[in-house]
C-alpha cells in the first residue's frame, strides 16, 4: 500500500495556508524523487482548529499540527529523508486528548478522506448502505430508522422515522426530499464541516430517505456563505451520477433519484421549514402556519420531507450497522451521538462528537481542554444559538440529551456550544442575540417584529446605564407573550437568551441597573478606561494589545491610558490578567 | 461594460422563466455585476411576467443581495457568537472607523466596502474577517492596518 500524506484543507485550514502546504509537499517530494512513494490527500476539516494538520501514514501514523507552508521542507527532510520525527510540529498531548474522549460516527471520514474523490469514500464502505437499501423494502428501511430512535439533529428533535412515515403514507406521484443545509445559527459550523469533509455521506442519506418515502427528487438548500461546501457537493453529485448511485434507475433497482443544489441568499429564518420551501419556490422566505405540514403539503404543494445535514449523515450508519447498534448508543430517549461545535473562550475549538448523555462538563474539560485562559473564571456555556440559552457553572453537570437540556430553559439546538468566561457580560450576550433575531425576523407577525425590538431597546438602556427595575418587569412580562403568540420557531424561541440570563444571572442585571456597573467590563458606557495603580503589575500586556498607542507604559512602571488617543476598544481589558483596568 | 440586456437574457435562458428560478437567477446576475442593476431587474420582471416590486421584495429580504455597486474589495466581518465573545464587534467598529464607512457602505475611492455577516461558520478561528474570499482568523486589532494595506499596495487610487 502506498504511503499517504493527509493535509486538512477545510475553510479553517485554507485560512492558514493549507493548499500551499499540500503544494509544498508535492514540490519537496519531487525534489528528492519520492513523489511516487506518497499519495497526497487533501482532506476536509479534521475537527480541531489547529491551523494546518498534516498526517503522514507510512509504517505508522504521525500527526503534525500548526504546520506552516515553510515547515514542509523541514518535515520532508527530517521525517521522510532522515526517518526522524520533526519534533517542533509534532502533535501534543492536548491534540490526543481532543480525539480520545470522542465517539466519531458522523465525523468518521472527516479529515480522513479526500472529499473530492468518490473512490476514497468507497474505500471506507461508501454507498454500501444504498446498495443494501435498494435490495430491501421501503417498510424495512423505515422500521430500521424508526427503531434506531434517531431524532432530527437540526434542533427540532423530532423522530426522523416518524417524520418519514408521514410522507410515505401519502399517495402522490411527486414527493420531495430536502436537505436543510442552511446552517444559520451563529456559532454553529458542524454542517459546514460535514459537507466540506464528507459530502457523499449526506448524498447517501438523501438517496435512502428518497427511496423510503417515495421521492425521486431532492434539493440541498445550502447557505451561500459556504461556497466550499457547495463546490464539493457539486463534485460529489457529479461523481455519484457517474458511478450510478444517483440519476435514473440507480443500480438497476428501478428507483431514480435526482438532486439539485439551491444556494440560500442570507436569511436566517429560511432554516424554518415553511420559509425554506418559500425560498426554493422563489419567494421571500416567510413562514406559513402549520398545518398543513410540509410532509403533507410542502414544496410546490407536494409532500415534502426536510432533514438536517447531520441527521442525513447518520442514516447510512444506521442501515449498515442496524437500528439496535445505533439505539445502544446514547440514552434511552436520545440515541446515538451528537456533533457539537465548541468555540469561544475554550482551549480546543472545533468539532466534537460524543454519545448523547455526556455531560456538558465532560465535554468542556475533556475534548475541550478547559478554558483558553486558565487565569480566567468559567462563567457560562451558551447552547442552541439565538433560540437557546446561557447556562451557569452550577448546571454544567447536566447530561446532554433533548429532555435534560430543555428542562434548563436552553435547547439542544443544532449543536453550537460557546464557552464564556468572566470577561463575557451576560446582558451583552442577551442583547447580542436579540440584535440578531430582530434583524432576522421576517416581519410577518407583530409579537416577533415589534416585541423583540422593544425588548432590545430595554436591553440597550440597561447596558447604557439607563436601566430601571421596571425594565426587568417588562422583560419578564413580554418574553412569555412573544413565545406564546409568534407563528414560527424564530419568535417562539427568541426570548430564551433573555429568560435564561434573567434566571441564572440576575445579579448582573441588578449591578447594571442599580450600581451602573458591568462586572465583565464589556458595556463601554459603564467603564472609566483608567488603570487602577494598586492592581497593575506593570507587566505591559495592555500596552502590547493597544491598537492606537493610547496606552503608555515603560518597563517597571504602572500603565496609563491617554484619553485623547483612546478609542474605547477594550483591547486592554481583554489583555489584562489582573483586573487592573476599570 | 458588457451589455446588461443581452447578458441578463442569456442568464434567463439558462434558468428558465419559472418563478422558482428567480433567486438563482438574481444570484447569477450578482455574480456577474457584483450587484443587481436596475436594468436587469426590469428585464427579469418582463421575461418572468412578474412585477418589479416582487423582485425588489425578494432582493431586500435576503441579505446577500446588493442594489449598489460594492467597492473593489469587500471586507466581510463576522458577527457570530464566537466572534462576538472574542471581540468581533470591536473589530467591526475598528475597521469602520479606520475606513470611515459603516456596514453596507463603500469608501469614497471605491476600494473597500464593509459587510457584516451573521456567521461565517469558522468559529474556531474567531474573530474572523474575510476579504474577497480569503479568510483571516484570530484577527488582533493591531493587525488590521497590515491586512488592509495588502489590498491598498498596488491599487491605483
Amino acid at each position: 500500500m502506498k504511503n499517504k500524506i493527509l493535509v486538512c484543507v477545510g475553510t479553517s485550514g485554507l485560512s492558514a495556508g493549507a493548499d500551499k502546504v499540500a503544494e509544498n509537499f508535492e514540490t519537496e517530494l519531487k525534489k528528492i524523487n519520492r513523489l511516487n512513494d506518497y499519495k497526497i490527500v487533501k482532506t476536509g476539516d479534521k475537527g480541531l482548529f489547529a491551523d494546518v494538520i498534516v498526517e503522514i501514514i507510512d509504517s505508522k501514523k504521525t500527526t503534525y499540527i500548526n504546520v506552516k507552508p515553510k515547515d514542509v521542507e523541514k518535515i520532508v527532510e527530517s521525517h521522510i529523508v532522515n526517518n526522524e520525527l520533526y519534533k517542533r510540529r509534532l502533535a501534543n498531548e492536548n491534540y490526543t486528548n481532543f480525539f480520545k474522549n470522542q465517539e466519531r460516527i458522523v465525523l468518521k471520514n472527516c479529515g480522513v478522506i479526500d472529499p473530492e474523490q468518490i473512490d476514497d469514500y468507497l474505500e471506507q464502505g461508501g454507498y454500501e448502505a444504498v446498495k443494501k437499501t435498494l435490495k430491501s423494502s421501503q417498510e424495512y428501511i423505515l422500521k430500521e430508522v424508526t427503531d434506531s430512535g434517531l431524532k432530527g439533529r437540526g434542533g427540532g428533535g423530532f423522530l426522523t422515522g416518524i417524520k418519514w412515515g408521514f410522507a410515505k403514507k401519502i399517495e402522490n406521484d411527486t414527493k420531495y426530499l430536502i436537505c436543510n443545509a442552511d446552517e444559520g445559527d451563529p456559532g454553529a459550523f458542524m454542517d459546514r464541516s460535514i459537507l466540506e469533509s464528507d459530502p457523499h455521506a449526506v448524498l447517501e442519506g438523501m438517496i435512502i430517505a428518497g427511496y423510503t418515502i417515495g421521492a425521486s427528487f431532492g434539493y440541498i438548500y445550502c447557505r451561500a456563505e459556504y461556497p466550499l461546501a457547495i463546490k464539493r457537493l457539486n463534485i460529489a453529485i457529479k461523481q455519484a451520477k457517474e458511478n450510478g448511485f444517483l440519476g435514473e434507475n440507480i443500480l438497476n433497482s428501478g428507483f431514480s433519484f435526482n438532486l439539485k443544489i439551491k444556494a440560500g441568499a442570507g436569511a436566517f429564518v429560511c432554516g424554518e421549514e415553511t420559509a425554506l420551501i418559500g425560498s426554493i419556490e422563489g419567494r421571500r422566505g416567510r413562514p406559513k402556519p402549520r398545518p398543513p405540514f410540509p410532509a403533507v403539503k410542502g414544496l410546490f404543494e407536494k409532500p415534502t420531507i426536510i432533514n438536517n445535514v447531520e441527521t442525513l449523515a447518520n442514516i447510512r450508519h444506521i442501515i449498515n450497522n442496524g437500528s439496535k447498534w445505533f439505539a445502544s448508543k446514547g440514552t434511552k430517549d436520545s440515541t446515538g451521538t451528537k456533533v457539537f461545535a465548541l468555540a469561544g473562550k475554550i482551549k480546543n475549538t472545533g468539532l466534537v462528537e460524543v454519545p448523547m448523555g455526556t455531560t456538558i462538563k465532560e465535554l468542556i474539560y475533556g475534548p475541550g481542554g478547559g478554558l483558553k485562559n486558565k487565569r480566567k473564571k468559567f462563567k457560562a456555556v451558551q447552547l442552541g444559538g439565538p433560540s437557546g440559552g446561557c447556562l451557569p457553572e452550577s448546571l454544567i453537570d447536566t447530561p446532554i440529551d433533548f429532555a435534560s437540556i430543555n428542562k434548563t430553559g436552553a435547547i439542544m439546538g443544532s449543536g453550537g456550544m460557546i464557552i464564556m468566561d468572566q470577561d463575557t457580560c451576560m446582558i451583552d450576550i442577551a442583547k447580542y442575540f436579540l440584535n440578531f433575531t430582530v434583524a432576522e425576523s421576517c416581519g410577518k407577525c407583530v409579537p416577533c417584529r415589534v416585541g423583540l425590538k422593544r425588548m432590545l431597546e430595554v436591553l440597550e438602556a440597561i447596558t447604557d446605564g439607563k436601566g430601571t427595575q421596571e425594565h426587568i418587569e417588562f422583560l419578564k412580562e413580554m418574553s412569555p407573550t412573544i413565545k406564546e403568540t409568534s407563528l414560527c420557531g424564530l419568535g417562539q424561541t427568541a426570548p430564551n437568551p433573555i429568560l435564561t440570563t434573567l434566571k441564572y444571572f440576575p445579579e448582573e442585571y441588578d449591578e447594571h441597573i442599580n450600581q451602573k456597573k458591568c462586572r465583565a467590563k464589556v458595556c463601554e458606557k459603564l467603564l472609566e478606561f483608567t488603570v487602577i495603580p494598586d492592581k497593575c503589575t506593570k507587566c505591559g500586556l495592555c500596552f502590547k494589545a493597544c491598537p492606537t498607542d493610547a496606552l503608555e507604559w515603560k518597563k517597571g512602571e504602572v500603565a496609563y491610558i491617554n484619553k485623547d488617543k483612546c478609542i474605547e476598544c477594550k483591547a486592554c481589558y481583554g489583555a489584562c490578567n489582573f483586573d487592573a483596568i476599570k | 461594460m458588457t451589455n446588461i440586456n443581452s447578458k441578463t437574457k442569456s442568464l434567463i435562458n439558462k434558468h428558465g422563466t419559472e418563478k422558482s428560478a428567480l433567486i438563482p437567477l438574481l444570484q447569477d446576475v450578482q455574480t456577474e455585476y457584483e450587484y443587481v442593476p436596475k436594468k436587469a431587474i426590469d428585464i427579469i420582471a418582463k421575461e418572468l411576467s412578474i412585477f418589479p416590486v416582487e423582485i425588489y421584495g425578494v432582493l431586500t429580504f435576503y441579505s446577500q443581495f446588493k442594489l449598489n455597486k460594492p467597492g473593489k474589495h469587500t471586507i466581510r466581518v463576522c458577527q457570530g457568537t464566537a466572534c462576538h465573545v472574542m471581540g468581533g464587534k470591536v473589530l467591526l467598529d475598528n475597521i469602520s472607523s479606520k475606513l470611515g464607512i459603516s456596514d453596507g457602505e463603500t469608501t469614497e475611492d471605491g476600494l473597500f466596502s464593509i459587510e457584516r455577516v451573521a456567521c461565517l461558520g469558522t468559529c474556531g478561528i474567531a474573530p474572523v474577517i474575510e476579504i474577497d474570499g480569503k479568510f483571516y482568523g484570530k484577527v488582533q486589532l493591531n493587525e488590521v492596518d497590515d491586512i488592509l494595506n495588502q489590498y491598498r499596495g498596488t491599487d491605483e487610487k
